[in-house]
């Protein structure tokens, strides 16, 4: 899977501008608090509209300003894992972990309920609602949600920021297990510079 | 004094006051959450009139716009043989605009309420926007549309002033709760009906405030939110 990145946008004051080339693995988009890394990754996920630039995927278009061809998120075939895992409150667990399996086509799933509950551990959590899991078990289920939708590759945006120090080691595996099992393709945004020596393969400087 | 049939047309009225008012006030409380149009500021204002104006003035203007001399009202006779004059129709009217802005104000907040970035996260999960809607944003602000409504319905359980100038007092047709206890104030020796008709409507009242109060908990008992009154 190869990624060609070029995008630009005034937010403000702040100009923000990523120019890059990845392929599979993780690829770190590194840089001080500010630099617009998160808008980057909203960007390359259709939230977030560039000023100029284009944004392809394995040779699919994403995003063009030249030609005009913008894909809305729900086409771009990609998991989203935030800060904060923004689970679906009025849906229990396994509500929140089958809504973009649904939505899939069936021949776009690649990963069923039962191998996701396995693979993060989080059987005992299926019939939970999502107030009452700690910030751990909440970003388990938050990438199990982005996998199960038959995504092509992840966008992290600072996946373990929100949690405490041996919960981070727990999410570290998992996302080295996404890595070298799955062999599904990060961009993982970061500013802290030993997390990302340990996970990514190739580094995006953003905001130097 | 037919106190059952009484209460049976109040509670026609305002029921049927809410459940017509229900679309058109989530539209304008979309709007007003979600929209960016010029006049938003107007719309707004317009919409929150009745609850500042005086009842007479609304239940005047309700006659120039649906008497069978308004524009609309000649119109809907003309075409659809249709009148709010003197029935009970033109009371549900009547208490719908009057209930309408404490409806779009409850919507509205519920509405503003939901995390956008949840709406987000759907979209990432291959979610249409349509899909979102039905999927995340309406069901997250159900709790409001639910207080909206009972609210609406208690509004109009107690409309009494833009009723009494549009529909005048029509017993068996127009002569809802509030407009009975006010005929019976006027005779002598009803002091025990008026007693009747007061406590009927401390309960009623009472009763739609409870119910909105206990819908939003249990809506929101696993969820970990407050209640919306």
């Amino acid at each position: 899977m190869s990624f060609s990145v070029d995008v630009e946008r005034q937010l403000g004051d702040t100009h923000i501008a990523a120019r890059f080339e990845a392929e599979g693995g993780i690829t770190a988009l590194f840089g001080p608090s500010g630099a617009g890394k998160t808008s980057v990754l909203n960007m390359i996920a259709g939230l977030m509209r560039p000023d100029r630039g284009s944004i392809r995927v394995d040779g699919t278009l994403l995003f063009d300003s030249a030609t005009g061809v913008s894909l809305p998120p729900e086409h771009r075939r990609l998991g989203y894992v935030f800060q904060d895992a923004r689970l679906f409150p009025h849906r229990r667990v396994r509500g929140n972990l089958l809504y973009g399996h649904h939505l899939a086509r069936p021949e776009d799933r690649w990963m069923s309920l039962d191998h996701a509950v396995e693979f993060l551990g989080i059987g005992h959590l299926l019939d939970r609602w999502p107030a009452t899991l700690s910030g751990g078990e909440a970003q388990r289920v938050a990438i199990g949600r982005a996998l199960l939708s038959g995504a092509r590759f992840l966008l992290m945006d600072e996946p373990l920021a929100s949690l405490d120090r041996a919960r981070r080691e727990e999410i570290l595996r998992v996302i080295e297990a996404i890595r070298d099992e799955m062999k599904l393709p990060i961009l993982y945004v970061s500013h802290d510079r030993a997390e990302v020596d340990r996970l990514a393969s190739s580094i995006v400087l953003i905001g130097e | 004094m037919d106190i059952g049939g009484i209460v049976l047309l109040s509670l026609k009225v305002s029921g049927v006051a809410v459940i017509g008012t229900m679309p058109f006030a989530f539209l304008l409380a979309w709007a007003l959450a979600r929209g960016r149009f010029p006049g938003k500021m107007l719309l707004d204002a317009l919409v929150a009139l009745p609850l500042v104006l005086p009842p007479v003035v609304t239940g005047w203007l309700l006659l120039l716009a649906f008497g069978n001399n308004g524009p609309v009202g000649r119109l809907l006779n003309d075409h659809l043989g249709f009148t709010f004059m003197f029935r009970w129709t033109g009371a549900a009217l009547a208490a719908a605009i009057m209930a309408l802005p404490l409806m779009v104000r409850a919507m509205r907040l519920s509405i503003e309420a939901v995390d956008r970035r949840l709406e987000s996260a759907a979209r990432t999960l291959g979610a249409s926007p349509l899909r979102v809607f039905w999927t995340v944003t309406l069901p997250l602000s159900l709790p409001g549309i639910f207080a909206g409504a009972v609210l609406g319905f208690a509004r109009s359980l107690g409309e009494f002033g833009a009723t009494i100038t549009f529909v005048s007092n029509i017993p068996g047709e127009t002569q809802t709760l509030p407009i009975a206890i006010y005929s019976a104030l006027q005779m002598p020796g009803s002091e025990a009906a008026v007693t009747r008709l007061a406590l009927i409507s401390v309960a009623l009242s009472l009763g739609a405030l409870v119910l909105s109060e206990l819908l939003a908990r249990r809506f929101h008992e696993a969820k970990g939110r407050a209640h919306v009154l």
